[in-house]
């Protein structure tokens, strides 16, 4: 299987990974060799198979609607690249 | 003081032998004498380290310890660390530092064991080298020319140069056993479930596991049962008792049957490799094991499908990292797509980024069933293969890698000649089974160390380092040590 550097680029934007244009190639064969190792898949026949999402194939706990968290605004917006007035920041995105 | 076992240093702490505080300092001083070589941390967390063993030191007096308390440890910069850096070895988190603490670190904190600093790892844990690291590639200590594996090579590698009694990992696909046998220590994985993800910065959430690496299985087990357990932040934890993984060590292996995969033993295995592992299993059976071979006949399916679940669930978990909350943000974004491309774009190394990619072409339109569903029903078959096993066996060994430590650079230019390292390990995290490595020697070729790969039944932890305790009861292997980083620091204490 191969993936031209058409794909990778356009695998690149659903991603939102920009990637310089001297590495598409060089993705573009790393991507097509790493699903030519996937695709040792096909060889095996599937059919009837229950797929396994979760080794014990325990269901999603659920718990009360309660709060559990404490308001810690300040210590967690202390990583944000960009803050104002207890905003986050953004470039405009409406003009 | 670098050759005493945790039990050991937990009696000199309460004898008053030596205080938390003189064993904390001393670790420090090799980290700051030999961590230039090695790389293994990314951040040393000094005040931290010392005012945790000072804390120690009082509980201690007051009688208050446990059997933990005061002994000095190292955490994966992967858990997430209350007030301190927490860069999970990338660009993208350089600044980070975590509010809160990762479960496990809670649970080591509350037994009494000092921080001594953050180790370095493959970005993300995606790696096998230690070698994708924002913080430059760690150091195998018995060859700086070799690499020490990954994705928990810092950790592992803080443990056999004894720059620290014991450290936390993670494994996705071996990255815990992988370089515990690439650098001749011990390490565990735990099932998937028995020990809190919560603050773990996820990879693949599906296959992700913390467990721990030490010097001995005795060691390991003192401290897995005490960060085991059920935990309601983590939505599959799993609600079972967690028994004393102590007290099971000395059980006799009399009668238990080893099952050995014909599939581990194929082609691909390096020889010096396999002689080392074939006379680990000549030792079980003086210790009266019997040796049955089995076979795990969907082994060779365990590459593909990993390369597509734990892609697809990174794609999925990494796009938090969008620069707008916490993480790197790029220079002058002209629009909200610009600052996601170029955040992302310059934040992530290749590994990642490629990681990624894989995982959103996987799971995009039209592809879904060919790969991610297929690559989950390929993981059914695999899992079944350990439940047929198991029936007949009580565990499963074999080797944990198929090779020793490679050079620096030897497969860094090709991703896939890389993931094919991982297939003995990767198989176990596709089923949510337990394994670990246990040093057995050194390769008759390159004198690199060699483990042992020991799988257990859901849940069988407790068996797993019963076996391997009795191993390192007739052999030395897990006492070899690095020359270069095997003397003990002069101004020590207990000397």
């Amino acid at each position: 299987m191969s993936l031209s550097p058409e794909e990778v680029k356009q695998i690149a934007f659903l991603a939102r990974l920009s990637i310089q244009e001297q590495n598409i190639e060089q993705y573009s064969q790393d991507l097509s060799s790493i699903f030519g190792l996937v695709e040792q898949m096909n060889a095996q026949d599937v059919e009837n198979i229950e797929p396994m999402a979760h080794p014990q194939d325990a269901m999603q706990r659920l718990r009360d609607d309660v709060v559990t968290e404490t308001n810690q605004r300040e210590k967690l917006m202390s990583n944000a690249p960009l803050t104002e007035a207890g905003l986050f920041l953004v470039p405009k995105v409406l003009d | 003081m670098i050759t005493k076992s945790l039990t050991e240093l937990s009696a000199g702490l309460k004898t008053g032998d030596f205080s938390s505080i003189e064993l904390t300092q001393y670790y420090l001083d090799r980290i700051s004498k030999y961590d230039s070589d090695l790389n293994a941390f990314i951040t040393v967390t000094e005040e931290q380290a010392l005012s945790g063993a000072k804390s120690a030191d009082e509980q201690i007096a007051a009688g208050t310890a446990g059997a933990l308390t005061g002994i000095p440890m190292a955490h994966k910069d992967l858990f997430c660390t209350d007030g301190v850096r927490t860069t999970c070895a990338s660009k993208m988190l350089d600044n980070f530092i975590a509010p809160y603490n990762a479960t496990v670190v809670e649970k080591l904190n509350a037994a009494g064991m000092p921080m001594l600093g953050k180790t370095n790892m493959d970005e993300f844990a995606m790696g096998s080298s230690n070698e994708n690291s924002y913080y430059g590639a760690v150091k195998n200590p018995w060859d700086l020319e070799r690499v020490p594996g990954g994705s928990s090579g810092g950790s592992a590698v803080a443990v056999a140069a004894r720059l620290a009694p014991i450290a936390t990992g993670t494994d996705t696909g071996g990255s815990i056993r992988q370089p515990a046998s690439l650098t001749g220590i011990t390490g565990i994985k735990p099932t998937y479930g028995r020990v809190s993800r919560f603050g773990m910065i996820a990879y693949a959430s599906s296959l992700d596991q913390g467990g721990i690496f030490g010097t001995s299985a005795s060691d390991c087990a003192m401290v897995l049962e005490t960060m085991s357990g059920f935990d309601p932040k983590d939505s599959t934890s799993v609600e079972r008792e967690v028994p004393n993984m102590s007290a099971t060590l000395n059980d006799s292996l009399k009668g238990l049957k080893i099952g050995l995969p014909k599939e581990f033993f194929g082609e691909g295995l390096d020889s010096s490799v396999a002689e080392v592992v074939e006379s680990a299993i000549e030792e079980y059976k003086k210790l009266g094991a019997e040796i049955v071979e089995i076979s795990l006949p969907n082994t060779h399916l365990a590459i593909p499908s990993y390369y597509v679940i734990a892609p697809a669930e990174a794609s999925s978990n990494l796009s938090r990292f969008d620069g707008v909350r916490y993480g790197y943000r790029c220079e002058d974004p002209v629009d909200l797509t610009d600052m996601y491309m170029r955040s992302r774009g310059e934040g992530f190394g290749t590994e990642v980024k490629r990681r990624i990619m894989t995982g959103t072409y996987a799971l995009s339109a039209g592809y879904y069933d060919a790969y991610y569903l297929k690559a989950q029903k390929i993981r059914r078959l695999i899992s079944n293969d350990f439940k047929e096993a198991f029936e007949k066996v009580g565990v499963i060994m074999g080797p944990v890698a198929p090779e020793t430590a490679f050079k620096l650079g030897e497969k860094s230019g090709d991703a896939v000649s890389m993931y094919l390292a991982d297939i003995y390990t990767l198989s176990l995290n596709l089923a949510g089974l337990t394994g670990m490595s246990v040093p057995a020697g050194f390769s008759s070729s390159n004198k690199m160390p060699v483990g042992l790969q020991i799988i257990g039944n859901y849940f069988e932890e407790a068996k797993l380092l019963n076996v391997a305790h009795q191993y390192q009861q007739v052999t030395d292997w897990h006492k070899a040590m690095p020359a270069a980083f095997a003397q003990a620091n002069k101004s020590g204490e207990g000397e």
